[in-house]
């Protein structure tokens, strides 16, 4: 490869970086080496710590951790995008009376910590209470499917954690599509306005699916961060990957500890693997999205271009 | 009010808690930002790919699963007298420099291709182009997103809280713990955060205004 930033290698370059190359994968191999050989000094490699994933019931209770982190990263994308075209639409509305409180809750519900959030959510006990209260009354009303709605929905902490998400996402998908909305030329507010289409339609029908087409990139990225944001249930003891794989540790004793290691090599991949998979799906849909909205190709310009 | 004058020492032991720990895994996340990025446009074919795996995997991890990892892992691999906050700060540090880098990477993208070519011209080597002409303008470009990135580790450092350094969110988590009202707490506790954060965007605000490259 050639850039703009260093010249075409001569010949003592090319040796020199050929000793660059060397030294860096022997630094690289030599610390992978160490970090393995301290590993198996601790006993984190012995059978007994790895035993656990050939049962059964462990290999369920991780797809059970993966299924629930799923499913709160579901409900809260879903939740986040819907109060994140609200967000958007009130705080761009024209009456003062509506954009005012939505610019105070978007801006306050941005500059929180999820984490402090979701706490004070998984603390708060109207929550606990409507969401036991709503689970009752599902096993009572609804037979055979309340009762499965009930087992998988009503849970106090996964609402604390969707909440949280929904609100915070929700703020942060607001501020994007705004922009989005913003940068929707005049003329096609004007071309809806001369049509004689009310606010309401306008926002619909012309501006908001332009918006979502110029943002899905950003969008995109922010569900990304979504899926990540999940993984905060670890700390109020949502039972999602992270936290399922810990009980498995915590559960297991072996002559060498408890085998945490293990664990992490295992749930870790996992969790990197599914925010790899949505963010790799994330830049193939704004590619893809590129090429048939606005710019014809998308080439790298300036510095980072290839020669 | 009574919730904050009762618990000052409470308070002020968490706010400076998530003060250095944000300022120290700043510092942290530039230095190892600059670095990765220099790796990823630097001439040596393994150093590219080393920083874009870095990269990669790094924004790809969750920060609970990068925190566990970190805490139970690091003090395994010999490093067992590091305190806590140390490693809180090595965690924070290391997530937030893959972003640091993905900025740089795109402010090197905003500098003139005139800029790098000139200094080539002159006989300058690639540490010299990158260090003295390149990075110099890009960081002048992305002030402002660096900034919001710094807003992102406050408000991340608060799961640190959850592993065993002491700031804001132990501060709430204490406070609940001891019967207060959990609407009260959270108020004063994201008071303290919204302090905080509009003095980072302060100064952002004001670096960007004085940094700003006139092209």
């Amino acid at each position: 490869m050639t850039s703009v930033l260093f010249d075409t290698r001569g010949p003592r370059a090319r040796r020199r970086h050929a000793i660059y190359s060397v030294v860096v994968v022997g630094g690289v191999a030599a610390l992978l080496t160490y970090v393995f050989l301290r590993l198996l000094d601790a006993g984190q490699f012995t059978a007994a710590m790895w035993q656990m994933f050939s049962y059964e019931g462990v290999q369920r209770r991780i797809l059970a951790g993966i299924l629930d982190t799923v499913k709160a990263f579901l409900l809260g994308v879903a939740f986040s995008l819907v109060l994140g075209i609200l967000f958007a639409t009130t705080r761009l509305s024209v009456h003062r009376l509506v954009s005012v409180p939505a610019t105070v809750l978007v801006e306050f519900f941005r500059a929180m910590p999820l984490l402090i959030m979701i706490f004070a959510l998984y603390n708060t006990a109207w929550l606990r209470s409507s969401v036991t209260a709503i689970g009752g009354s599902l096993r009572d009303h609804l037979g055979g499917p309340g009762s499965w709605l009930a087992a998988t929905f009503a849970s106090p902490t996964l609402w604390a954690l969707v909440i949280g998400i929904a609100l915070y996402n929700g703020a942060a998908q607001a501020e994007i599509l705004r922009a989005g909305a913003l940068a929707v030329p005049r003329g096609q507010r004007e071309a809806a306005v001369a049509l004689g289409m009310r606010k309401g339609q306008l926002m619909r029908a012309v501006v908001i699916p332009q918006a979502v087409r110029s943002m899905l990139p950003s969008i995109m990225s922010q569900i990304v961060v979504t899926l990540k944001d999940t993984s905060l249930g670890f700390i109020i003891t949502y039972e999602e990957l992270l936290y399922a794989g810990k009980l498995l540790a915590q559960n297991t004793a072996t002559p060498t500890g408890y085998p945490y290691i293990p664990v992490l090599l295992v749930v870790g991949p996992c969790y990197i693997g599914m925010c790899l998979l949505l963010s790799t799906a994330a830049r193939r849909l704004a590619s893809l999205n590129g090429r048939t909205a606005t710019a014809p190709i998308r080439r790298e310009k300036g510095l980072l271009r290839r020669r | 009010m009574h919730v904050l004058l009762d618990n000052t020492d409470l308070f002020l032991r968490g706010f400076v808690g998530t003060v250095t720990l944000t300022g120290l895994s700043a510092l942290l996340a530039l230095t190892v930002g600059t670095l990765l990025a220099v790796c990823r446009v630097s001439p040596v074919p393994p150093l590219r790919a080393l920083g874009t795996a870095a990269v990669t995997v790094l924004c790809n991890t969750p920060l609970t699963l990068l925190f566990f990892a970190v805490t139970l892992g690091l003090p395994m691999l010999g490093l067992s007298r590091l305190s806590y906050f140390c490693l809180a700060v090595l965690t924070l540090g290391c997530y937030t420099s893959a972003f640091v880098c993905e900025a740089l990477r795109s402010g090197v993208n905003t500098v003139e291709t005139g800029q790098a070519e000139a200094a080539r011209s002159l006989g300058m080597s690639f540490p010299q182009t990158v260090f003295l002409i390149v990075l110099p303008q890009a960081g002048r470009a992305v002030v402002p997103p660096v900034g919001s990135l710094l807003i992102t580790l406050t408000k991340n450092s608060a799961l640190a809280g959850g592993f065993s350094v002491y700031e804001l969110f132990s501060t709430e988590k204490t406070l609940v713990e001891n019967g207060y009202a959990i609407l009260t707490v959270f108020a004063w506790i994201s008071a303290a955060y919204l302090l905080l954060i509009s003095c980072i965007s302060g100064v952002f605000r004001l670096l960007e205004h004085r940094l700003s490259v006139v092209r």
